[in-house]
């Protein structure tokens, strides 16, 4: 099976301000193969932010690999990482993330737009994508003009636009109602069911239920690695 | 790559209009820097285009020799009258033995009163020969000046001034009419243009006013009037005889100037054994208008730059609330894949749009100048008559002149000025940790 990700044995520790070193991860593998749809699940302090963090090339491991798209991404510089992120990943954010000043398409086109493509496809690929998520009478409206719902839409849109490998939604109906997170979660499926490969963090049991499986965090592990003394 | 530029600064204009006032009191920061560098720099030159005119009037390739008082108890001649200065044989002397000169022209002047009919008015009367006229620049606005002719018949005939007509003939042509000065007429033949005072030169010679002359033939003068003058003071009288209050030469090339300047020096220092006359040599006092000038610019120009430097950390500090404020906007654009680099450009294009802005409004405002100052003046000499009047007449008469490279200075330097104080803020976003910048709220 093709990998869409794969994370081999990854640390990460934090050193506070004290000196006292946070072990916010202690040693995590999981493979994703290509059109994965999977729930992470866990309490605060669990671990599973920082996990979503290194999995979105936003921070670089202590130790341990991290290959994205067949290509070791754990050594990269920031640079490069921008570059990863632009072309490989779409995020999708509990808070929508809009940029308040840009209009609907504005929005969608970011990604493209720091890939250094600003040309007229990259455009008719933004409104493509806007029209698939159901915004396409929308597009010169500004994020506060439009409902939570149609927010999220846009930010799916936007995650859409580059045609990434790995979508990462951190609690993308946490601030909906639950017909809209209804919506929402249905979109994710149909893309999935579209050969997208899509990584959920929630705390919803029932959402976490509409993917295809669900890997629960503990004290920066995995709950299959957990060992049993500590359960 | 162009379109994207364009983008750039077509978000960047988008952000900041975000912002109307904020963006509006930055911009305003440097616009009034830019103005004033524009404004410094064009009363500078207006400045310094009066005093080098003025000079320049007197005539670069002409040395000036004038008649100046020695202390009292040093004059030749006796009792009550004091007698001084150039002498005929002088001006002969220095004609016969200056080999570089070109022209010298010999003239004589006294303060009378002039009148025709019930007018009166002071006047300063010059006795001088015909080439006076091109010498000093001066324009026959009706007539003619006075001839060699006048000269050799020493005939009574008169060129008034501008403001001597004015006065003295307020609702006629002056050409034909008799004015009278003490007991003699003469008959008016010509009056000349107004023209702008020329320089005065430190202690041995006024600022000349042309306009309220009234020239004669230097012959006529010595004839109806003599080579003495008699002033009443504090009930005594005193006499001051002197032949020629100035002759003026003029040498061919200007690298001849201070040769010829020494050469008359020498001569009249045998005949003259208390100094009663002073060299005047104009193309110095350009040369030395020249040097003050560029100091006076130099301060200027530091006044302005002062002024853009303030707009400069208005800019600064209105970009860092910015970033502040957008630092969640800046970890979403990390997030979608902005580099570091991306972060800089953003917001350095915002910055410049900013402070172009303000140039360009600066460069707008800096074509405003010379309405501003002449209504300025307007206002201030109806609102307060007196101080203007009491003003030197170099400020009264100021005329802002807009130096082009002080435009496109101002404007580079207020671009410059946005690009050096954004590169901070930009920075500082830029290095932002995207994670932290994400969760900000």
């Amino acid at each position: 099976m093709k990998m869409a990700a794969r994370v081999i044995d990854v640390h990460k520790d934090y050193v506070l301000k004290g000196g006292v070193t946070v072990r916010a991860l202690r040693g995590v593998s999981i493979d994703f193969p290509e059109g994965d749809f999977v729930a992470i699940m866990g309490s605060s302090g669990s671990g599973k932010s920082t996990l979503l963090n290194l999995l979105g090339c936003l921070d670089r491991a202590t130790k341990g690999q991290y290959i994205l798209a067949g290509e070791d991404v754990s050594e990269l510089d920031d640079n490069e990482l921008s570059d990863i992120r632009s072309r490989y990943l779409g995020f999708i954010f509990q808070s929508y993330n809009l940029i308040a000043q840009l209009t609907v398409v504005e929005n969608i086109e970011l990604p493209l737009y720091y890939q250094g493509n600003v040309s007229r496809e990259a455009r008719a690929r933004c409104l493509e994508t806007a029209e698939m998520v159901g915004l396409g009478d929308r597009l010169d409206h500004r994020p506060y003009q439009l409902s939570g719902g149609q927010q999220q839409r846009v930010a799916i849109a936007r995650a859409l636009v580059n045609n990434p490998r790995v979508i990462l939604a951190d609690e993308p109906t946490g601030n909906l109602d639950s017909a809209t997170g209804e919506e929402i979660i249905q979109i994710l499926e149909a893309l999935n069911a579209a050969g997208k490969t899509i990584i959920l963090v929630t705390h919803e049991a029932a959402i976490a239920a509409r993917a295809h499986r669900t890997l629960r965090m503990r004290d920066g592990l995995l709950d299959h690695h957990v060992p049993a003394e500590a359960v | 790559m162009g379109s994207k530029v364009w983008q750039t600064l077509r978000l960047g204009l988008k952000s900041l209009l975000l912002h109307k006032l904020r963006s509006g009191l930055a911009i305003l920061g440097i616009l009034i820097g830019v103005t004033a560098v524009i404004w410094l720099v064009a009363m500078g030159e207006g400045v310094s285009y009066q005093a080098q005119q003025q000079i320049k009037d007197l005539g670069a390739n002409n040395i000036i020799v004038r008649s100046t008082k020695p202390p009292a108890d040093a004059t030749r001649g006796g009792g009550f009258v004091i007698a001084y200065g150039l002498l005929r044989d002088d001006y002969e002397r220095i004609v016969a033995n200056v080999p570089t000169l070109t022209q010298a022209v010999p003239m004589r002047e006294i303060t009378r009163e002039a009148r025709y009919l019930d007018y009166v008015t002071d006047v300063r009367l010059v006795g001088c020969t015909a080439k006076y006229v091109d010498m000093n620049n001066l324009r026959m606005a009706r007539g003619r000046f006075l001839s060699d002719k006048d000269l050799e018949d020493a005939v009574n005939v008169c060129v008034v001034g501008d403001e001597t007509a004015r006065a003295l003939f307020p609702y006629q042509d002056p050409v034909g009419e008799f004015l009278q000065i003490e007991d003699a007429f003469y008959v008016v033949i010509g009056q000349t243009r107004s023209r702008t005072p020329s320089a005065g030169i430190g202690g041995s010679m006024a600022a000349q006013d042309f306009n309220f002359d009234v020239y004669i033939p230097l012959t006529t003068l010595r004839d109806r009037i003599g080579d003495m003058v008699v002033t009443s003071r504090a009930g005594s009288r005193e006499g001051e005889q002197v032949e020629l209050s100035q002759v003026t030469v003029t040498v061919r090339e200007l690298e001849e100037v201070d040769e010829t300047a020494e050469i008359i020096r020498k001569l009249l220092q045998r005949f003259h054994p208390v100094v009663d006359y002073a060299i005047v040599v104009p193309k110095e006092l350009l040369q030395q208008a020249q040097v003050l000038q560029m100091m006076f610019n130099l301060l200027l120009v530091l006044i302005a730059g002062i002024a853009l430097l303030v707009g400069g950390i208005g800019i600064m500090n209105i970009m860092l609330a910015t970033v502040t404020e957008r630092t969640r906007e800046i970890g979403i654009r990390r997030a979608l894949g902005a580099k570091q680099r991306d972060i800089v450009t953003q917001f350095l294009s915002e910055t410049v749009v900013l402070s172009a802005t303000g140039g360009l409004l600066g460069v707008f405002f800096g074509f405003l100048c010379h309405p501003a100052i002449t209504g300025t003046r307007a206002v201030m000499s109806r609102l307060f008559p007196d101080v203007m009047t009491s003003l030197p007449p170099n400020i009264q008469q100021l005329e802002p002149r807009i130096a082009p490279w002080s435009i496109i200075a101002a404007f580079l330097i207020s671009v410059g000025v946005g690009v050096v104080f954004g590169l901070y803020p930009a920075q500082r976003a830029a290095k932002m940790d995207p994670i932290e910048a994400l969760r900000h709220e």
